[in-house]
Protein backbone atom coordinates (compact mmCIF):
# COMPACT_ATOMS: atom_id res chain seq x y z
CA UNK A 1 0.00 0.00 0.00
CA UNK A 2 1.13 3.42 -0.85
CA UNK A 3 0.92 6.38 1.96
CA UNK A 4 -0.59 9.56 0.84
CA UNK A 5 2.03 12.54 0.24
CA UNK A 6 3.69 14.04 3.45
CA UNK A 7 1.05 16.49 4.25
CA UNK A 8 -0.77 13.41 5.25
CA UNK A 9 1.80 11.52 6.52
CA UNK A 10 2.53 14.55 9.29
CA UNK A 11 -0.82 15.41 10.33
CA UNK A 12 -1.94 11.74 11.78
CA UNK A 13 1.96 10.89 12.46
CA UNK A 14 0.86 10.22 16.21
CA UNK A 15 -2.41 8.08 15.61
CA UNK A 16 -2.73 4.64 14.85
CA UNK A 17 -3.48 4.62 11.64
CA UNK A 18 0.19 5.87 10.30
CA UNK A 19 1.21 2.08 10.40
CA UNK A 20 3.31 3.22 6.97
CA UNK A 21 6.21 5.10 7.71
CA UNK A 22 6.76 3.59 11.78
CA UNK A 23 9.15 0.88 12.45
CA UNK A 24 7.67 0.05 15.67
CA UNK A 25 4.45 -1.76 13.45
CA UNK A 26 6.25 -3.65 11.31
CA UNK A 27 5.34 -6.73 13.60
CA UNK A 28 1.88 -6.00 13.62
CA UNK A 29 1.84 -5.48 9.87
CA UNK A 30 1.10 -9.16 8.72
CA UNK A 31 2.11 -8.56 5.13
CA UNK A 32 5.49 -7.87 6.36
CA UNK A 33 6.47 -10.01 9.28
CA UNK A 34 7.35 -13.59 8.20
CA UNK A 35 7.95 -12.67 5.18
CA UNK A 36 11.25 -13.56 5.28
CA UNK A 37 12.61 -10.22 3.96
CA UNK A 38 14.42 -7.75 6.17
CA UNK A 39 13.18 -4.15 6.04
CA UNK A 40 15.19 -1.09 7.10
CA UNK A 41 13.33 1.19 9.15
CA UNK A 42 12.64 3.64 6.12
CA UNK A 43 11.30 0.53 4.44
CA UNK A 44 13.26 1.00 1.29
CA UNK A 45 14.77 -2.26 0.40
CA UNK A 46 17.67 -2.92 -2.65
CA UNK A 47 14.61 -3.09 -4.99
CA UNK A 48 13.18 -0.02 -4.17
CA UNK A 49 16.78 1.37 -5.24
CA UNK A 50 16.88 3.58 -8.31
CA UNK A 51 18.60 1.07 -10.79
CA UNK A 52 20.91 3.55 -12.32
CA UNK A 53 22.56 5.17 -9.46
CA UNK A 54 25.66 3.71 -8.78
CA UNK A 55 27.42 6.97 -7.16
CA UNK A 56 27.77 6.38 -3.05
CA UNK A 57 26.63 2.61 -4.32
CA UNK A 58 30.09 1.48 -3.21
CA UNK A 59 30.96 -1.08 -0.13
CA UNK A 60 33.21 -1.82 2.32
CA UNK A 61 35.63 -3.82 1.25
CA UNK A 62 36.14 -5.58 5.03
CA UNK A 63 32.64 -6.29 4.61
CA UNK A 64 33.05 -7.97 0.77
CA UNK A 65 36.23 -9.91 2.51
CA UNK A 66 34.58 -11.30 5.07
CA UNK A 67 31.37 -12.33 2.97
CA UNK A 68 33.83 -13.92 0.11
CA UNK A 69 35.49 -15.67 2.82
CA UNK A 70 32.84 -17.60 3.88
CA UNK A 71 32.16 -17.97 0.20
CA UNK A 72 35.22 -19.67 -0.34
CA UNK A 73 34.80 -21.84 2.70
CA UNK A 74 31.50 -22.93 1.44
CA UNK A 75 32.80 -23.70 -2.04
CA UNK A 76 35.70 -25.84 0.31
CA UNK A 77 32.88 -28.53 1.15
CA UNK A 78 33.08 -32.02 -0.47
CA UNK A 79 35.77 -31.13 -3.25
CA UNK A 80 37.85 -33.52 -4.67
CA UNK A 81 40.29 -31.06 -6.25
CA UNK A 82 41.45 -27.96 -6.65
CA UNK A 83 39.42 -27.74 -10.08
CA UNK A 84 36.68 -28.37 -8.34
CA UNK A 85 37.12 -26.29 -6.32
CA UNK A 86 37.62 -23.20 -8.71
CA UNK A 87 34.68 -24.94 -10.85
CA UNK A 88 32.52 -24.26 -7.69
CA UNK A 89 33.70 -20.76 -6.89
CA UNK A 90 33.35 -20.37 -11.28
CA UNK A 91 29.53 -21.35 -10.63
CA UNK A 92 29.03 -18.46 -7.78
CA UNK A 93 30.26 -16.09 -10.21
CA UNK A 94 28.59 -16.97 -13.42
CA UNK A 95 24.68 -16.05 -12.39
CA UNK A 96 26.41 -12.94 -10.85
CA UNK A 97 27.69 -12.11 -14.24
CA UNK A 98 24.71 -12.53 -16.38
CA UNK A 99 23.02 -10.41 -14.42
CA UNK A 100 25.60 -7.89 -14.53
CA UNK A 101 25.78 -7.85 -18.39
CA UNK A 102 22.21 -6.58 -18.47
CA UNK A 103 22.99 -4.21 -15.88
CA UNK A 104 25.87 -2.79 -17.79
CA UNK A 105 23.63 -2.03 -21.04
CA UNK A 106 20.64 -0.64 -18.84
CA UNK A 107 22.75 1.84 -17.47
CA UNK A 108 24.30 2.98 -20.70
CA UNK A 109 21.68 2.68 -22.69
CA UNK A 110 19.22 5.94 -22.57
CA UNK A 111 16.17 4.61 -21.39
CA UNK A 112 18.03 4.35 -17.71
CA UNK A 113 19.28 8.34 -18.36
CA UNK A 114 15.38 9.41 -19.12
CA UNK A 115 16.62 11.07 -22.09
CA UNK A 116 15.64 9.05 -25.14
CA UNK A 117 17.36 10.97 -27.85
CA UNK A 118 20.74 9.42 -29.02
CA UNK A 119 20.70 5.61 -29.62
CA UNK A 120 20.42 2.33 -27.15
CA UNK A 121 23.11 0.66 -26.16
CA UNK A 122 23.38 -2.29 -27.96
CA UNK A 123 25.19 -5.60 -27.04
CA UNK A 124 28.56 -6.47 -28.20
CA UNK A 125 28.48 -8.41 -31.84
CA UNK A 126 31.91 -8.76 -31.76
CA UNK A 127 34.88 -10.12 -29.63
CA UNK A 128 36.94 -7.02 -29.21
CA UNK A 129 33.63 -4.88 -28.22
CA UNK A 130 32.95 -7.66 -25.91
CA UNK A 131 36.48 -7.49 -24.54
CA UNK A 132 36.64 -3.75 -23.95
CA UNK A 133 33.18 -3.44 -22.76
CA UNK A 134 34.63 -6.05 -20.02
CA UNK A 135 37.64 -3.94 -19.49
CA UNK A 136 36.18 -0.91 -19.30
CA UNK A 137 32.53 -1.07 -18.12
CA UNK A 138 32.23 -4.17 -15.79
CA UNK A 139 35.79 -3.96 -14.10
CA UNK A 140 34.63 0.06 -13.14
CA UNK A 141 31.46 -0.88 -11.95
CA UNK A 142 32.73 -3.92 -9.77
CA UNK A 143 35.94 -2.35 -8.42
CA UNK A 144 36.51 1.73 -9.17
CA UNK A 145 39.20 0.66 -11.72
CA UNK A 146 39.28 -0.47 -15.71
CA UNK A 147 41.65 -3.98 -15.66
CA UNK A 148 45.19 -3.25 -16.02
CA UNK A 149 45.78 -5.15 -19.36
CA UNK A 150 43.89 -6.91 -22.10
CA UNK A 151 46.48 -9.49 -24.69
CA UNK A 152 45.51 -11.86 -27.35
CA UNK A 153 47.37 -14.85 -27.17
CA UNK A 154 50.14 -15.11 -30.00
CA UNK A 155 49.63 -18.57 -31.11
CA UNK A 156 45.72 -18.67 -30.49
CA UNK A 157 43.53 -16.67 -31.97
CA UNK A 158 40.77 -17.55 -30.06
CA UNK A 159 42.15 -16.98 -26.93
CA UNK A 160 42.37 -13.80 -24.75
CA UNK A 161 43.45 -12.60 -21.63
CA UNK A 162 42.48 -9.70 -19.05
CA UNK A 163 45.48 -9.25 -16.83
CA UNK A 164 44.34 -8.04 -13.26
CA UNK A 165 47.48 -6.84 -10.91
CA UNK A 166 45.39 -6.44 -7.74
CA UNK A 167 42.46 -8.89 -8.23
CA UNK A 168 40.19 -7.73 -4.55
CA UNK A 169 39.53 -11.77 -4.51
CA UNK A 170 43.02 -12.19 -3.05
CA UNK A 171 43.99 -9.37 -1.50
CA UNK A 172 43.81 -11.06 2.04
CA UNK A 173 43.75 -14.60 0.54
CA UNK A 174 47.01 -16.67 0.10
CA UNK A 175 46.19 -20.52 -0.35
CA UNK A 176 48.00 -23.19 1.89
CA UNK A 177 51.08 -24.78 -0.16
CA UNK A 178 48.97 -27.90 -1.06
CA UNK A 179 46.38 -25.67 -3.23
CA UNK A 180 49.17 -23.59 -4.76
CA UNK A 181 47.72 -24.52 -7.78
CA UNK A 182 44.36 -22.96 -6.80
CA UNK A 183 43.22 -18.76 -7.77
CA UNK A 184 40.11 -17.32 -5.64
CA UNK A 185 40.33 -15.28 -8.78
CA UNK A 186 38.25 -17.88 -10.32
CA UNK A 187 35.17 -16.55 -8.65
CA UNK A 188 35.82 -13.00 -10.91
CA UNK A 189 36.35 -15.61 -13.68
CA UNK A 190 32.89 -16.69 -13.22
CA UNK A 191 31.57 -13.15 -13.68
CA UNK A 192 33.38 -12.42 -16.85
CA UNK A 193 32.31 -15.61 -18.28
CA UNK A 194 28.50 -15.19 -17.31
CA UNK A 195 28.73 -11.99 -19.13
CA UNK A 196 30.46 -13.41 -21.93
CA UNK A 197 27.96 -15.89 -22.30
CA UNK A 198 25.19 -13.62 -21.85
CA UNK A 199 26.19 -11.63 -24.43
CA UNK A 200 26.15 -14.93 -26.86
CA UNK A 201 29.75 -15.69 -26.98
CA UNK A 202 30.24 -19.26 -25.31
CA UNK A 203 33.66 -19.60 -23.44
CA UNK A 204 35.53 -21.04 -20.72
CA UNK A 205 37.38 -18.24 -18.28
CA UNK A 206 39.89 -19.59 -15.93
CA UNK A 207 41.91 -17.87 -13.52
CA UNK A 208 45.91 -18.40 -13.41
CA UNK A 209 48.35 -17.25 -10.45
CA UNK A 210 51.14 -15.27 -12.28
CA UNK A 211 52.73 -13.41 -9.43
CA UNK A 212 55.56 -11.08 -9.72
CA UNK A 213 57.73 -9.78 -7.23
CA UNK A 214 56.06 -6.13 -7.78
CA UNK A 215 52.49 -7.87 -8.17
CA UNK A 216 52.33 -11.01 -5.81
CA UNK A 217 48.87 -11.03 -6.70
CA UNK A 218 48.56 -10.61 -10.71
CA UNK A 219 46.07 -13.27 -11.94
CA UNK A 220 45.55 -13.86 -15.70
CA UNK A 221 41.68 -14.02 -16.68
CA UNK A 222 42.11 -16.83 -19.89
CA UNK A 223 39.22 -16.62 -22.00
CA UNK A 224 39.31 -19.38 -24.59
CA UNK A 225 35.74 -18.56 -27.07
CA UNK A 226 34.18 -22.00 -28.87
CA UNK A 227 35.16 -22.86 -32.10
CA UNK A 228 31.40 -21.67 -33.38
CA UNK A 229 32.37 -18.01 -32.35
CA UNK A 230 35.30 -17.64 -33.73
CA UNK A 231 33.23 -19.21 -37.03
CA UNK A 232 31.22 -16.02 -36.42
CA UNK A 233 33.49 -13.64 -35.70
CA UNK A 234 35.24 -14.90 -39.17
CA UNK A 235 32.32 -14.69 -41.19
CA UNK A 236 31.07 -10.94 -39.07
CA UNK A 237 34.76 -10.01 -40.27
CA UNK A 238 33.97 -10.83 -43.74
CA UNK A 239 30.32 -8.90 -44.09
CA UNK A 240 32.50 -5.81 -41.90
CA UNK A 241 29.93 -5.79 -39.23
CA UNK A 242 31.54 -4.04 -36.16
CA UNK B 1 66.45 -2.30 11.92
CA UNK B 2 65.50 -1.79 15.64
CA UNK B 3 62.18 -4.56 15.69
CA UNK B 4 64.07 -8.43 16.85
CA UNK B 5 61.12 -10.23 17.14
CA UNK B 6 57.24 -10.76 17.10
CA UNK B 7 55.23 -13.64 18.98
CA UNK B 8 51.63 -13.92 18.49
CA UNK B 9 50.06 -16.18 21.27
CA UNK B 10 46.60 -17.94 21.31
CA UNK B 11 43.93 -17.10 23.98
CA UNK B 12 44.86 -20.66 25.08
CA UNK B 13 48.09 -19.63 25.46
CA UNK B 14 50.04 -21.62 22.83
CA UNK B 15 52.00 -20.24 20.20
CA UNK B 16 50.34 -19.47 16.88
CA UNK B 17 53.18 -17.44 15.24
CA UNK B 18 56.56 -16.45 15.50
CA UNK B 19 59.39 -14.76 13.55
CA UNK B 20 62.38 -12.48 14.40
CA UNK B 21 63.68 -10.19 12.06
CA UNK B 22 67.46 -9.89 11.70
CA UNK B 23 69.49 -7.30 12.72
CA UNK B 24 72.12 -5.40 10.60
CA UNK B 25 74.37 -5.31 13.71
CA UNK B 26 74.23 -8.44 15.14
CA UNK B 27 74.67 -10.09 12.32
CA UNK B 28 78.70 -9.53 10.51
CA UNK B 29 77.77 -10.85 7.08
CA UNK B 30 79.66 -13.72 7.30
CA UNK B 31 76.90 -16.09 9.53
CA UNK B 32 73.34 -16.28 8.40
CA UNK B 33 71.03 -13.72 9.49
CA UNK B 34 68.93 -15.88 12.53
CA UNK B 35 67.32 -13.10 14.64
CA UNK B 36 67.40 -12.46 18.28
CA UNK B 37 64.87 -11.07 21.32
CA UNK B 38 67.69 -8.37 21.25
CA UNK B 39 69.25 -10.42 24.59
CA UNK B 40 72.93 -11.83 24.43
CA UNK B 41 72.58 -15.53 23.89
CA UNK B 42 69.19 -15.96 21.97
CA UNK B 43 70.54 -16.68 18.88
CA UNK B 44 70.24 -20.47 19.17
CA UNK B 45 66.46 -20.44 20.43
CA UNK B 46 64.81 -23.06 18.67
CA UNK B 47 61.20 -23.33 17.97
CA UNK B 48 60.51 -25.50 21.51
CA UNK B 49 61.95 -22.62 23.31
CA UNK B 50 59.95 -20.41 21.76
CA UNK B 51 56.76 -22.71 22.48
CA UNK B 52 58.08 -22.96 26.11
CA UNK B 53 58.93 -19.25 26.17
CA UNK B 54 54.95 -18.11 25.18
CA UNK B 55 53.63 -20.67 27.33
CA UNK B 56 55.76 -19.08 30.64
CA UNK B 57 54.53 -15.42 29.00
CA UNK B 58 51.42 -16.59 28.84
CA UNK B 59 51.04 -18.00 32.79
CA UNK B 60 52.66 -14.70 33.85
CA UNK B 61 50.55 -12.07 32.19
CA UNK B 62 47.57 -14.21 33.67
CA UNK B 63 49.37 -13.39 37.13
CA UNK B 64 50.75 -10.00 36.55
CA UNK B 65 46.50 -9.30 35.48
CA UNK B 66 45.49 -10.27 38.98
CA UNK B 67 48.28 -8.37 40.38
CA UNK B 68 47.48 -4.82 38.79
CA UNK B 69 46.97 -2.56 41.78
CA UNK B 70 43.64 -1.65 43.28
CA UNK B 71 43.02 1.73 45.60
CA UNK B 72 40.25 1.61 48.55
CA UNK B 73 36.68 2.37 47.57
CA UNK B 74 35.58 6.20 48.38
CA UNK B 75 34.03 5.39 51.92
CA UNK B 76 31.77 8.10 52.52
CA UNK B 77 29.33 6.46 49.30
CA UNK B 78 29.06 3.34 51.61
CA UNK B 79 26.77 5.16 53.87
CA UNK B 80 23.98 6.47 50.99
CA UNK B 81 24.72 3.42 48.71
CA UNK B 82 21.35 2.04 46.82
CA UNK B 83 19.56 -0.31 48.39
CA UNK B 84 17.00 -2.83 46.54
CA UNK B 85 14.22 -4.75 48.40
CA UNK B 86 15.99 -3.78 51.91
CA UNK B 87 19.35 -5.04 51.04
CA UNK B 88 22.29 -2.99 50.87
CA UNK B 89 24.16 -3.52 47.55
CA UNK B 90 27.71 -4.28 48.81
CA UNK B 91 30.39 -1.92 47.21
CA UNK B 92 33.62 -3.76 46.70
CA UNK B 93 36.53 -2.25 49.21
CA UNK B 94 38.71 -1.77 46.94
CA UNK B 95 38.30 -1.16 43.49
CA UNK B 96 40.19 -0.58 40.05
CA UNK B 97 41.91 2.82 39.13
CA UNK B 98 39.79 3.26 36.48
CA UNK B 99 36.80 1.07 36.18
CA UNK B 100 35.79 1.35 32.53
CA UNK B 101 39.25 0.37 31.60
CA UNK B 102 39.45 -3.59 31.51
CA UNK B 103 41.97 -5.12 33.48
CA UNK B 104 45.44 -6.22 31.33
CA UNK B 105 48.71 -7.44 32.44
CA UNK B 106 51.75 -6.46 31.40
CA UNK B 107 51.67 -3.87 29.02
CA UNK B 108 55.55 -3.38 28.36
CA UNK B 109 59.09 -4.74 29.85
CA UNK B 110 62.09 -2.75 29.39
CA UNK B 111 65.39 -4.02 29.77
CA UNK B 112 68.64 -2.24 28.46
CA UNK B 113 68.80 -4.77 25.83
CA UNK B 114 65.71 -4.78 24.61
CA UNK B 115 61.56 -3.48 24.95
CA UNK B 116 58.71 -5.99 25.01
CA UNK B 117 55.26 -4.28 23.98
CA UNK B 118 52.43 -6.24 24.30
CA UNK B 119 49.15 -5.68 22.83
CA UNK B 120 46.23 -8.25 23.97
CA UNK B 121 42.92 -7.94 21.45
CA UNK B 122 39.60 -8.23 22.93
CA UNK B 123 39.26 -11.80 22.23
CA UNK B 124 42.75 -12.65 24.03
CA UNK B 125 45.03 -12.81 21.73
CA UNK B 126 48.53 -11.56 22.33
CA UNK B 127 50.98 -9.75 20.34
CA UNK B 128 54.35 -9.73 21.61
CA UNK B 129 57.11 -7.40 20.10
CA UNK B 130 60.86 -7.03 21.06
CA UNK B 131 61.98 -3.96 19.94
CA UNK B 132 65.44 -2.02 20.47
CA UNK B 133 64.70 -0.18 24.13
CA UNK B 134 65.28 3.36 22.12
CA UNK B 135 62.34 2.58 19.49
CA UNK B 136 59.88 5.16 19.98
CA UNK B 137 56.26 4.50 19.00
CA UNK B 138 55.57 0.76 19.85
CA UNK B 139 52.37 1.09 20.56
CA UNK B 140 51.72 2.68 17.18
CA UNK B 141 53.44 0.06 15.21
CA UNK B 142 52.06 -2.93 17.25
CA UNK B 143 48.51 -1.55 16.57
CA UNK B 144 49.35 -1.47 12.92
CA UNK B 145 50.56 -5.04 13.31
CA UNK B 146 47.28 -6.09 14.65
CA UNK B 147 45.73 -3.90 11.40
CA UNK B 148 47.31 -6.65 8.98
CA UNK B 149 47.01 -9.64 10.92
CA UNK B 150 43.25 -8.54 10.82
CA UNK B 151 43.05 -8.39 7.32
CA UNK B 152 45.79 -11.12 6.06
CA UNK B 153 45.27 -13.63 9.10
CA UNK B 154 41.26 -13.28 10.33
CA UNK B 155 40.31 -12.53 7.19
CA UNK B 156 41.61 -15.46 5.36
CA UNK B 157 39.34 -18.62 4.50
CA UNK B 158 42.43 -21.06 4.65
CA UNK B 159 42.91 -20.14 8.22
CA UNK B 160 41.33 -21.11 11.25
CA UNK B 161 41.18 -19.91 15.01
CA UNK B 162 44.13 -20.49 16.92
CA UNK B 163 45.46 -22.58 14.43
CA UNK B 164 49.42 -21.82 13.64
CA UNK B 165 50.03 -18.61 11.27
CA UNK B 166 51.30 -20.29 8.06
CA UNK B 167 49.93 -17.18 5.25
CA UNK B 168 52.50 -16.26 2.49
CA UNK B 169 50.08 -12.70 2.63
CA UNK B 170 50.65 -12.04 6.32
CA UNK B 171 54.30 -12.60 5.88
CA UNK B 172 54.68 -10.23 3.30
CA UNK B 173 52.24 -7.51 4.57
CA UNK B 174 54.21 -7.83 7.61
CA UNK B 175 57.52 -7.26 6.57
CA UNK B 176 56.20 -4.32 4.10
CA UNK B 177 54.72 -2.75 6.72
CA UNK B 178 57.71 -3.21 9.05
CA UNK B 179 60.51 -2.83 6.60
CA UNK B 180 58.91 0.29 4.45
CA UNK B 181 58.70 2.16 7.80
Amino acid sequence: MSMPPSAASTTYSNSSYSEGFRPSMHSSNPSFAGAGLRLPSNRKTIYDRNLNRSRNAELSRASFAFLFMEMVTHAQRKIKSVSDFEKKLNEQGYPLGMKLLDLLLYRSSPAGSATSTSTPAVRPLRILPLLTLINNKLYPLLFSRPADSLEQDTQDASKYMIIDNTPLTNTYISVPKEMNQLSVAAFIAGIIEGVCDGAGFQCKVSAHNQGTDVWPNRTVFLVAFDESVMERERELERQGVK
Amino acid sequence: MPVFALLIISKAGSLIYHRTFPTSSSTTGSQPATGTLGLPGTTSLTTNDYLVLAGTFHGVHAITKSLTPRVPAYSASSEDSPSVNGATIKTPAFRYPNPELPVTGIESLESSFFKLTVFQTLTGTKFLLFTDPSMPNTDGLIRGIYDRYADHVCKNPFWHVDNPIRLEGWDRALSQFLFRR
